[in-house]
């Protein structure tokens, strides 16, 4: 089945000729005509343009990079003329006048969009229960949820409904549910990755990255995404090193620090085990595995949900009716718009988090809360420094527990959060991370997470992929 | 009770850049609605801003010119409200960290120097332009329509100390401000135009007393005059309120040119929270010392250190430094001239007099003339020579100015270099004598006097090319003397 492979090995039987991209690119139709119903991982698909596309790559016939490989692309991020959603009521009608930057090197690299995945509504929350239209589930177990928010990418890329797929990541929306779905996912060092075209959630966290089937894609992935943009101020202008360089099977007297934080009794036995497991795997391999404690990654996520509501609130302003997406048809003044607008248009987990920013910014509140949480943010930074001085790589749960059932927290905001208890710090540092699997329990996949300095993703790579090389655990697809 | 006044300034001027503060698209005035505009200054989703360095530099500029400290780090805020006007509901500005603080700016009123602090200097973009149908504001309208072409335009925030004491103070201070910013080409600083605006606090507090009284916020003042008319009208209302021992509430008030009041909002209407916080999608400002010694360098000199140099090193009477300084470009021209041509006093007196007078009856502006400095020294050197008298000089000038032509052209065309050939003056003095027996008894029987009259003969029929004083010398060679 070609749509299982991984875009590497589908590029080698390009670059021979021994398939074509257009024949790639039906496959992955007939496995979403074959399982879309089941998983709902998409909220537009694109197919005419994906195999306009396709044919364009076999004419070309030059199948280099990821020429000819279908991806999907999570549902905020713009591209131009083609539905881009958010996966929210206000923005159901958006067609951007432009394209993202990432969108656009795909579109230079040869890549063959395929369609936009669902999400958790404007990119919050850790479940894709927030969508304004659909739930995703989870291809290893369909009574479960992918994770979120890039749910629906990470479903695509289990199920082999894409080859490769984007995500953005503001507090784990990547790794999160690369975890849940057996996947690799890689946040990327903050300004390693354009932002410009991605909808903002929280412009000092977000970043958008990769959703692999293995390590190797994701440093394919990476060598296009990464990079400056004149059009991204926070984007950083250092030069991109070939990251495919970094897949090297050796962890010989790498240092790694297990985070002890993240070991204890918040997190399943079953994810201790895994990733003690996964330890001694490394250790086996050379590495040196101590444990290290970060004694500020307790007031991660309380930190996290203050600055990221607050940059959110003021982000989702301009979703007011007056000059794109829903407006409200009862509407007989300004004011009354507006409110009933942002009504009609926003679910409930964005209203939650827009009022929780709005508090947090208000007259009298912003020293107490915004402006304690960037002190705090500086504390949890210093706290990886201190770790990295001993530590080439950190490493711990991506999640503490396999995809939960759909609909068991969609009621219980506070255990949702704390569901990214282990991503959120990386955010708050703009560190680069990866999660890839490393385990299952009751037939659910769990995730490794390992997580280096700022612009090391090289150091993540190669010692993810060493980790995959010598386990079995990324060769596991879902049966649907 | 005797009342002192106390008032403070906030201007807001439009930078004269190519494009906008964050994107890239024209600044130009008058485009047709929403034709200036990109994804970015409407705010589309996913969009992100970029600072626009020659706005910065205009503001470096700006700020060293009011004497400001340039902070080494600045950063831009967001600052948030709801409006049709505004894309993405938020502007960005700056608030805790501005581009510059701690300035001032010396104003002239009553002949006396004053210097009045600049509190900060710092960077904004400008919102969209609503246009109503069925009331006045949005409020009640039928219809609203919305021109982004002006969103995302670099705007200037100035802020003074209260220091000004009067709306005469306050007019002069708006000036002399005006005058800076047009000289050193940051901004056209029409006030009509609302290239430059200004909203004024204003407070009286008893005479002696050193604590602010309660102020009020003044907005809504496009010319120089309404703000003087306004802030006349404020003060006399405060003093009325406090005189009468009543209260003054901090609120914002509109000025309206027809009645010549001020109007109150319900302070509801204005009284937002802002909710000011860092613009997470730049970087902060922060200059190299090499770009501040770049700006420095190529800012010239300013207007104060002008006026100087031409009272002091060109020796020229005040009126005539206040003259030519009134504006940018007549400053640029004289100093044009003065390269060429080493005769302050003079070019002046030309630029006062004859062009000056010319611009005025044809309501032009010395930017409008074909006729370049060159020319002008050309014609200066052409009546030191006496190629050309200084009378005739007037004719050409006003033929150059309206015809376009060159001064040589000119001269050339229609024969109006002074007659130099003896031969040729000999000849029409022969043609005056004989016309004139009369007279030329007259001088010959001792009326010396009359000689003037020959003279004005023989000028006549030349044309006004021949030099008086040669034919004085010949005439009286002629008649026997
Ligand atoms: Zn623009």
């Amino acid at each position: 089945m070609l749509n299982n492979l991984t875009a590497h090995e589908a590029h080698s039987l390009l670059a021979s000729k021994k398939i074509s991209s257009v024949e790639l690119t039906e496959a992955v139709f007939a496995q979403i005509e074959k399982t879309e119903n089941k998983l709902k991982a998409y909220v537009t698909l694109t197919k005419d343009e994906a195999l306009k596309r396709a044919k364009a790559a076999d004419n070309n016939g030059n199948f280099t990079g990821l020429a000819g490989i279908p991806i999907a692309i999570k549902d905020n991020m713009c591209t131009k003329g083609i539905l881009t959603t958010c996966s929210s009521k206000i923005l159901a009608n958006y067609l951007p006048p432009y394209d993202a930057t990432i969108v656009e090197k795909l579109a230079a690299a040869g890549a063959a969009p395929i369609g936009k995945t669902n999400l958790d509504e404007f990119a919050m929350g850790s479940s894709t229960e927030n969508s304004g239209f659909h739930t995703t589930h989870n291809p290893w177990d369909l009574n479960t949820v992918p994770g979120g928010s890039s749910g629906g990418s990470a479903a695509a890329v289990a199920s082999g409904e894409c080859i490769l797929a984007l995500g953005s990541d503001t507090g784990g929306s990547i790794r999160q549910p690369a975890s849940f779905c057996g996947v690799v996912g890689l946040k990327p060092t903050y300004g390693r990755v354009s932002r410009y075209g991605l909808v903002a959630f929280a412009s000092s966290l977000d970043q958008i990255g990769p959703l692999a089937k293995d390590v190797t894609d994701s440093a394919w992935l990476m060598n296009v995404l990464a990079g400056y943009d004149p059009k991204d101020s926070t984007s950083v202008d250092i030069p991109v090193p070939d990251y495919r360089m970094a897949l090297v099977n050796d962890v010989k007297k790498f240092r790694i620090g297990l985070i002890s934080d993240l070991m204890g009794k918040g997190t399943d036995e079953a994810v201790k085990a895994a990733i003690k497991d996964a330890a001694r795997k490394l250790e086996s391999l050379g590495a040196i595995v101590e444990e290290v404690s970060l004694p500020t990654f307790e007031y991660a996520v309380p930190t996290y949900y203050l600055i990221a509501p607050a940059e959110a609130s003021s982000n989702l302003a301009r979703f007011d009716g007056v000059k794109f997406g829903h407006r409200s048809s009862d509407a007989p003044d300004l004011l009354t718009m507006y409110y009933n607008t942002r009504r009609e248009g926003f679910g409930a987990e964005v209203k939650r988090r827009i009022m929780l920013g709005t508090y947090a910014l208000s007259a009298g509140y912003y020293d107490a809360y915004y402006l304690k949480a960037l002190k705090v943010r500086t504390l949890i930074k210093q706290d990886f420094e201190k770790a990295f001085k001993h530590f080439d790589v950190l490493i711990s749960p991506t999640a503490p527990s396999p995809a939960f059932k759909i609909g068991e927290k969609a009621a219980d905001p506070l255990s949702m959060y704390l569901s990214d208890i282990a991503t959120i710090p990386v955010n708050l540092a703009g560190l680069p991370a990866i999660s890839l699997p490393c385990g299952f329990s009751g037939g659910l996949p769990i995730g490794l997470q390992i997580i280096g300095e700022a612009f090391a993703e090289e150091k993540l790579l190669q010692v993810a992929y060493t980790y995959e090389q010598n386990t079995e655990w990324h060769k596991r697809r879902p049966t649907l | 009770m005797k009342y002192e006044t106390i008032i403070g300034l906030e201007i807001h001027a439009q930078l004269l850049t190519e494009s906008k503060m964050f994107c890239a698209c024209s600044t130009k005035f008058g485009a047709k609605p929403n034709t200036n505009i990109c994804p970015v200054c409407t705010g589309q989703p996913g969009v992100l801003p970029v600072m626009n360095q020659k706005a910065i530099e205009l503001a470096i500029k700006t700020a060293l010119a009011l004497n400001c400290k340039i902070e080494k780090s600045s950063v831009f805020a967001r600052k948030n409200y709801f409006y049709p006007d505004l894309p993405k509901d938020f502007q960005i500005s700056q608030y805790e960290l501005p581009l510059a603080t701690l300035g001032h700016l010396d104003i002239v009123v009553e002949g006396k120097k004053k210097r009045i602090g600049i509190t900060r200097v710092h960077l904004e973009e400008d919102a969209g332009k609503l246009v109503h149908k069925g009331a006045a504001r949005i409020m009640g309208a039928t219809e609203s329509l919305v021109d982004y072409n002006r969103t995302g335009v670099p705007l200037m925030e100035i802020v003074s100390e209260p220091d000004l004491r009067s709306p005469a103070e306050a007019k002069a201070f708006m000036e002399t401000l005006q005058h800076l910013l047009q000289f050193i080409g940051v901004c056209d600083a029409k006030m009509e135009e609302g290239s430059l605006r200004c909203d004024a606090n204003i407070s009286l507090r008893p005479a002696g007393e050193q604590k602010f009284g309660t102020k009020t916020e003044v907005k809504n003042m496009n010319s120089f005059k309404a703000v003087f008319k306004a802030l006349k009208a404020e003060e006399k209302r405060h003093e009325e309120v406090l005189s009468e021992g009543g209260k003054i509430n901090q609120e914002t008030r509109f000025f309206d040119d027809i009645t010549e009041q001020t109007i109150g909002m319900r302070s509801k209407e204005y009284a937002h929270d802002y909710r000011y916080f860092p613009e997470p999608d730049l970087v902060p400002i922060e200059p190299s010392a090499d770009w501040l010694a770049k700006i420095k360098n190529t800012s010239g000199e300013l207007p104060e250190a002008k006026r100087d140099r031409f009272l002091n090193e060109y020796k020229l009477p005040e009126a005539d430094a206040e003259v030519l300084l009134a504006t940018p470009a007549l400053t640029a021209y004289f100093e044009e001239c003065l390269k060429l041509y080493d005769h302050p006093k003079t070019i002046a007196n030309w630029l006062m007099g004859d062009l000056t007078a010319y611009l005025k009856t044809n309501n032009l502006a010395i930017e409008q003339i074909n006729l370049t400095p060159a020319q002008l020294v050309e014609m200066l050197q052409m009546i030191d020579k006496g190629t050309i008298s200084g009378k005739l000089a007037k004719t050409i000038l006003v033929e150059a100015l309206k015809s376009g032509k060159t001064i040589k052209d000119i001269v050339a065309e229609q024969g109006l270099t002074q007659i130099s050939d003896e031969g040729e003056i000999k000849n029409i003095i022969d043609e005056v004598i004989e016309k004139n027996p009369k007279q030329v008894g007259e001088f010959r029987s001792g009326k010396d006097a009359v000689v003037m009259f020959l003279v004005g003969q023989v000028m006549k029929l030349s044309k006004g090319r021949a030099k008086p004083d040669a034919v004085q010398k010949l005439l009286r060679q002629k008649l026997g003397q």
